[in-house]
């Protein structure tokens, strides 16, 4: 055979290991001996959140996932089976190898038998003699997977260098010439264990590892050396600044001797450069047991470098003696803009263009930057501090810059240019601006046409730019339709450029069915910021967009037929028949509470400190792509650290949110009698009467579960009984505008991007606190009413309060009628655009509806005669109606 | 075990030496050739399942009444031999050096969709006999053209990687260990009839043929000899990936430890749209390569209409350009087809294996 033999190994996608990888990242958060949340998860059956731990160990960077169900309390077979069942369904878990980890034979068998990739066993050793070793190694390659060997024999694990060596070569011999195993495919285990434990045997443990490891390579260089990294900090637990140092430094060393895969925190890993000199120091002489006091030395300090609890250590400043392009850099990874002006002024000095800097050393900073996010070892927050950092500096050189190009007229290169906008009658925009900032970072010029931009102005402005990319924006439902309008007008204007699509409501499944179809260019949908680079970047270079397009393309011609069939398989219920079976309570019992204030209340200048208790912050998070439930986001393994971090500064400007007055929250709300007719309610005023028009679920359901529709839970006009209905519009958002424009001229994107976040956050929490002082005073029906924020958040109260254009009303033309009962732009200061969207944007709106039974449903689907009979009550046209309801439309309007 | 001796290694090495001379031609369609037959039940039935049960099996009465038979293109090796030998001599006749056995689904799992499943081990049995009769009589005629009987292991009606309940993703209606049972029978019945290789194909999900590869580990083990083993995966849409989600590379590792003689892609696309696929594969494997696709993408009847001549075309651009070691086709072929096929490739050599390169170097 040939003498480059590769381990070859496979998920859904291949992992060749070949010398260039240098070091395989095996993820160790999915080992309930190692990880006390993942195992709490097991054992409470929350495999839900078990998969979330494995997306995110892949996410940051595993290249294989180690999995572990050895306790004692689990039925470790089951739940190795239910578990790599579950992550086979997740295609960006599944797409990496799998390490089933089990000391027991019968648990790594049941996950050999859920592996359709090539996986790798952890692990087998002669522990119990040659022959169940030579079984087990025989079955390994039944099964078709790579194996871990562990230096441990028929006297027991091996710890000197001499016995580990001898065990490893022993089974390497018995494997490749009774088996005829593939020596790529052995990997050996020379076992990590603890150091600086204060017993003396132990001190040379490191070293005989790595010792160890360079034999091992040199002796069977096909193969590779692996082992399990956290155990040699052990009796470091409690100080993760120190482990991870020690990790960093034993790393180094030990890849040098050749160890080539590793068990760790994929997330966690310290760059050996980045730690600090002192500690490397001692922790070195500890690694590399270079003196008999080396781990007193160690104790001494350690505690120094301990984080406390929402504390991080100090930067030190050592980095800025270095030479000024990895100043730059360093700053750039860093988002550390307090010397950018000096570092940028040097650069600029040492060349010939002011271009050169930025073309040199910041992009190079930048590319580091955009490698780290795409490996998942940076995480949103941290770069868009980086493209704050990168604006500043630009700011700094555009005067030299403009002189420059007066002189010489160049004008530099980009990757390419985009126009984006959030399309008319929207006016969302963080996710936008997150994108922009993303894109940026990448050397794209990004023209920001901002908010409620028209089709002819975006299509305009890409001819003027001759811009390369076009990105549409859109939070509300009524945008999708503007989306595919605009899709439509730029094949009738002969547009040829890629045009992307992003936004809450957008999915893939939107843009495949209603958009890709009228633009003849490519289209494509963007999931989230994280994915916008890879996209645009496919989409400009000539080399890769054919076969990227194909495959989007193959993906959306999918998802269409699939949408075909799915269409004729599952039919909705005649409009009588949903009505039929609407639900209904004994009216003829049922007594309405009365309100106790009713008609309207302003509430003109809010107590900001107030909301800030009722805030949820879980949707915080989710803004800024971090993915987990508060408070528990804080402490996790993955991005804790930057959860912590973006947290701790969303409190610093909350504070001066509050205590400066930034912003005003203002707030309206009304009750009115009324009852209902059919799907319709009707609000009797003096001036007359108002009608709000409800859609109904048309889902065939069996007889005792409903079809639902609102205005089921206001009693019936025949009931003959004084039942009422509220509304509400509040915002936190008065006058946020001079404190973003003051930001973005300050290039600073990042606080910017947080006070717009806070603002959406305090409106929905000051939605939360009305809510439940209408239901404790205002209308008064649930008076001793008392739950904590949590209880709050999860809905434990009576009542709901729905809002146009979300589920249960999908409609947000009736946000019309909603505003005119309140007055609520004199009353609030909210206006609605012709889209029916809210601006300020951190603003909610809704009905109150006090049934005790009264639930949030999904009206989803509705047939062509739903819609012919809602055109009715609303006095629309069919086309009117099939327009402001079509992600509802279960039929193809054209 | 890939230290065990062949079963047939005379017929091994005679393989192995036409392997390195030429690009080795494998057979058509069965699903098609049956077709033109327009057998009705009775026809499928034949006399021995007359009754819509077996009139031989002991616990037949068992079952509460008759099933439809006819679809059972298996059975047909049962109550219809000499049609099923009149279509492995067309092939022959065609110039098939390779013809699959008529064994699709002769596994007790897809066997019980019509409560035949004691069937399985008799089915293959009988299915290799038939093909392997074929072939020795057309190696008999042309003793300088050895032909080969490929005993076929399909993939089950059931996925043991993919949930069919979406809202249990990590349930499963197939376990690995029903699955090597199911293979283990099915192979014994191919071995016995006297199979020169078996051929796991038309996989979908990777982890069904892993099932079939240990089950053939196993058995090859029981028996003290190996024959060897081709595997033939499925790309099921344009995405580049199977069922189960692979893409070709990962596939071929995935399955790779049994050594096969062969690895190649199968059914779902034409010809043209296997290519980067097949081109994937003839890159990364240390083994042969082969393809059979279909006569093009169903048309809006469900129908295969890429003529033999279009066929042929794109196939003998893969020759062209070194891809190929074996090549036929699937769903919609024909013997026009494989004719078609066979004279285009001809003026060809083979893809040599990565080591034979090496040392060409």
């Amino acid at each position: 055979m040939n003498t480059t033999r590769h381990t070859r190994l496979s998920g859904l996608e291949p992992l060749v290991i070949t010398p260039d990888l240098l070091f395989v990242n095996v993820g160790e958060r999915t080992n309930v001996t190692g990880s006390a949340q993942f195992k709490k998860l097991i054992k409470e059956d929350r495999y839900e959140e078990a998969v979330e731990v494995a997306r995110q160990q892949v996410a940051n960077g595993a290249q294989i996932i180690d999995v572990n169900m050895d306790e004692g309390l689990i039925d470790s077979e089951a739940a190795m089976t239910r578990f790599l069942n579950l992550i086979a369904a997740e295609p960006d878990i599944a797409r990496v190898p799998v390490m089933v980890d089990s000391s027991k034979w019968s648990v790594i068998e049941a996950g050999l038998r859920c592996l359709q990739g090539k996986g790798v066993v952890n692990s087998i050793s002669m522990k119990e003699g040659e022959d169940i070793f030579l079984e087990h190694a025989r079955k390994v390659l039944e099964y078709g997977a790579a194996v871990v060997v562990m230096a441990f024999d028929e006297q027991g694990q091996a710890d000197t260098c001499e016995r580990k060596v001898e065990i490893s070569s022993r089974a390497y011999k018995l494997l490749t010439e009774k088996l005829d195993f593939p020596p790529e495919d052995i990997i050996f285990d020379p076992n990590i264990f603890a150091i600086a434990t204060g017993i003396e045997e132990h001190n040379n443990y490191a070293v005989d590892f790595i010792e160890a490891t360079r034999e091992l390579k040199k002796r069977f260089p096909l193969s590779h050396v692996s082992g399990g990294v956290s155990n040699v900090s052990f009796s470091f637990r409690g100080n993760n600044t120190v482990r991870e140092a020690i990790h960093s430094v034993f790393l180094y060393h030990a890849i040098k001797a050749g160890m080539d895969m590793g068990i760790v925190n994929a997330g966690a890993l310290m760059i050996y450069d980045d730690v600090p000199e002192e500690l490397r120091e001692r922790v070195e002489d500890v690694v590399l047991n270079l003196r008999p006091d080396a781990t007193e030395r160690l104790l001494e300090i350690a505690d120094r470098y301990k984080a406390k609890k929402g504390e991080t250590i100090t930067e030190s400043l050592a980095w800025r003696e270095k030479p000024v392009h990895e100043r730059l850099a360093h700053a750039l990874v860093h988002g550390i803009d307090q010397f950018v002006d000096e570092d940028t002024e040097e650069a600029r000095q040492q060349t010939t263009r002011p271009l050169d800097v930025i073309e040199g050393p910041l992009m190079a900073g930048m590319n580091i930057v955009g490698d780290l996010f795409g490996a998942g070892k940076m995480f949103l927050p941290q770069v868009v501090k980086s493209a704050r950092v990168m604006k500043k500096a630009v700011a700094y050189l555009l005067p030299y810059i403009e002189e420059e190009k007066l002189r010489t007229g160049d004008a530099g290169k980009n990757n390419g240019t985009i126009v984006m906008a959030t399309v008319k009658g929207d006016v969302h925009d963080i996710g936008k601006n997150i994108v922009g900032v993303v894109l940026r970072c990448n050397n794209f010029e990004v023209i920001d046409l901002g908010v409620m931009v028209p089709a002819q102005k975006i299509l305009d402005t890409a001819r003027e730019h001759n811009a390369d990319l076009i990105g549409l924006s859109g939070l509300i439902t009524p945008s999708l339709e503007e989306m595919s309008q605009v899709a439509r007008e730029m094949q009738r204007q002969e547009f040829h450029i890629p045009l992307l699509i992003g936004g809450a409501t957008t999915s893939r499944a939107h843009t495949a069915l209603k958009i890709e179809p009228h633009y003849k260019a490519p289209t494509v949908w963007v999931k989230d910021a994280s994915r916008a680079v890879g996209v645009a970047q496919s989409l400009v270079s000539k080399e890769l967009v054919d076969n990227f397009m194909a495959k989007i393309r193959a993906e959306y011609a999918d998802i269409r037929e699939r949408h075909k069939q799915r269409g004729a398989a599952k039919t909705l219920v005649p409009l009588e028949h949903a009505r039929k079976q609407r639900f209904t309570c004994d009216w003829a019992n049922y007594t309405p509470p009365q309100p106790n204030k009713p008609g309207i209340t302003v509430f003109d200048d809010y107590d900001l400190a107030e909301l800030r208790t009722y805030i949820d912050w879980t949707p915080f998070f989710q803004a800024w792509e971090l993915a987990g439930r508060y408070p528990a986001i804080l402490k996790d393994d993955v991005v804790g650290k930057q959860a912590s971090e973006l947290f701790a500064d969303a409190q610093t400007m909350l504070d001066k949110i509050i205590a400066e007055r930034w912003l005003t929250a203002r707030a309206v709300i009304g009750f009115w009698p009324a009852f209902s007719t059919r799907d319709d309610i009707e609000i009797r005023l003096t001036e007359g009467t108002r009608h709000l028009h409800h859609l109904r679920q048309q889902a065939e359901k069996p007889v005792e579960r409903p079809d639902f529709c609102l205005a089921d839970f206001i009693t019936p006009k025949e009931a003959g009984k004084q039942d009422w209905i509220g509304a509400f519009a509040v915002t936190a958002g008065i006058g946020i505008e001079a404190h973003v424009a003051r930001f973005e001229a300050a290039h600073d994107d990042y606080s910017a991007i947080l006070l717009k976040a806070l603002a959406d956050r305090l409106a929905e929490a000051f939605a939360e606190r009305m809510h439940e002082r209408v239901r404790r005073e205002f209308w008064g029906y649930q008076p001793d009413e008392a739950l904590n924020n949590e209880a709050l958040i999860d809905e434990q109260y009576r009542g709901i309060r729905p809002a146009p254009g979300y589920p249960a009303c999908p409609d947000h033309t009736e946000k019309a009628t909603l505003f005119e009962l309140l007055n609520a732009t004199h009353n609030a200061g909210i206006q609605l655009t012709d889209g029916f969207a809210m601006y300020p944007t951190a603003a909610v709106s809704g009905w109150y509806f006090s049934h005790p039974n009264s639930q949030y449903f999904v009206v989803g689907r509705v047939t062509r005669e739903q819609v012919d009979d809602y055109a009715k009550r609303k006095g629309w046209t069919r086309e009117q109606a099939e327009r402001w309801l079509a992600p509802n439309l279960d039929y193809d309007p054209e | 075990m890939s230290t065990l001796p062949w079963r047939h290694a005379d017929r091994v090495a005679s393989l192995e030496a036409a392997l390195r001379e030429r690009i080795l031609i494998l057979d058509g369609g069965m699903g098609t050739m049956l077709q033109g037959h327009q057998l009705d039940e009775a026809g499928f039935r034949g006399e021995r399942f007359a009754e819509g049960r077996d009139g031989q099996h002991a616990h037949a009465h068992d079952h509460p009444g008759a099933c439809d038979l006819k679809g059972n293109n298996d059975l047909l090796t049962l109550t219809k031999p000499e049609i099923i030998r009149g279509v492995h001599e067309a092939y022959l006749e065609a110039g098939a050096d390779l013809v699959e056995t008529n064994t699709f689904n002769s596994t007790r799992i897809s066997q019980a969709d019509y409560h035949l499943e004691h069937l399985a081990y008799e089915l293959n049995r009988e299915g290799a006999t038939l093909a392997r009769a074929a072939c020795d009589a057309y190696t008999a005629k042309n003793p300088a053209k050895p032909r080969f009987a490929i005993g076929v292991l399909g993939p089950t009606s059931r996925t043991a990687s993919l949930s069919p309940d979406v809202n249990d993703p990590g349930f499963r209606n197939v376990t690995f260990e029903e699955l090597v049972d199911n293979y283990t029978e099915a192979a014994s019945g191919l071995l016995d009839g006297g199979a020169d290789m078996i051929m796991v194909e038309t996989i979908f999900d990777t982890l069904n043929a892993k099932a079939a590869l240990f089950a053939l580990s196993g058995l090859f083990r029981t028996r003290g000899s190996r024959v060897p083993v081709m595997i033939s995966g499925t790309i099921t849409d344009r995405s580049g990936r199977t069922l189960s989600g692979q893409t070709a590379e990962a596939f071929y590792y995935s399955v790779k430890h049994i050594r096969p003689l062969s690895v190649g892609l199968n059914c779902a696309l034409g010809a043209a749209d296997l290519r980067p696929h097949v081109q994937t594969l003839a890159n990364v494997s240390d083994c042969y390569v082969s393809t059979h696709p279909n006569a093009g993408l169903p048309n809006a009847f469900g129908e295969y209409d890429e003529t033999p001549a279009q066929m042929a075309v794109v196939i003998g651009g893969f020759a062209r350009d070194g891809l190929l070691n074996m090549v036929g086709g699937c769903c919609g072929t024909t013997p026009a087809h494989i004719k078609a096929i066979a004279e285009a490739v001809s003026k060809y050599a083979p893809r040599a294996l990565s080591v034979e390169k090496k040392e060409a170097a």
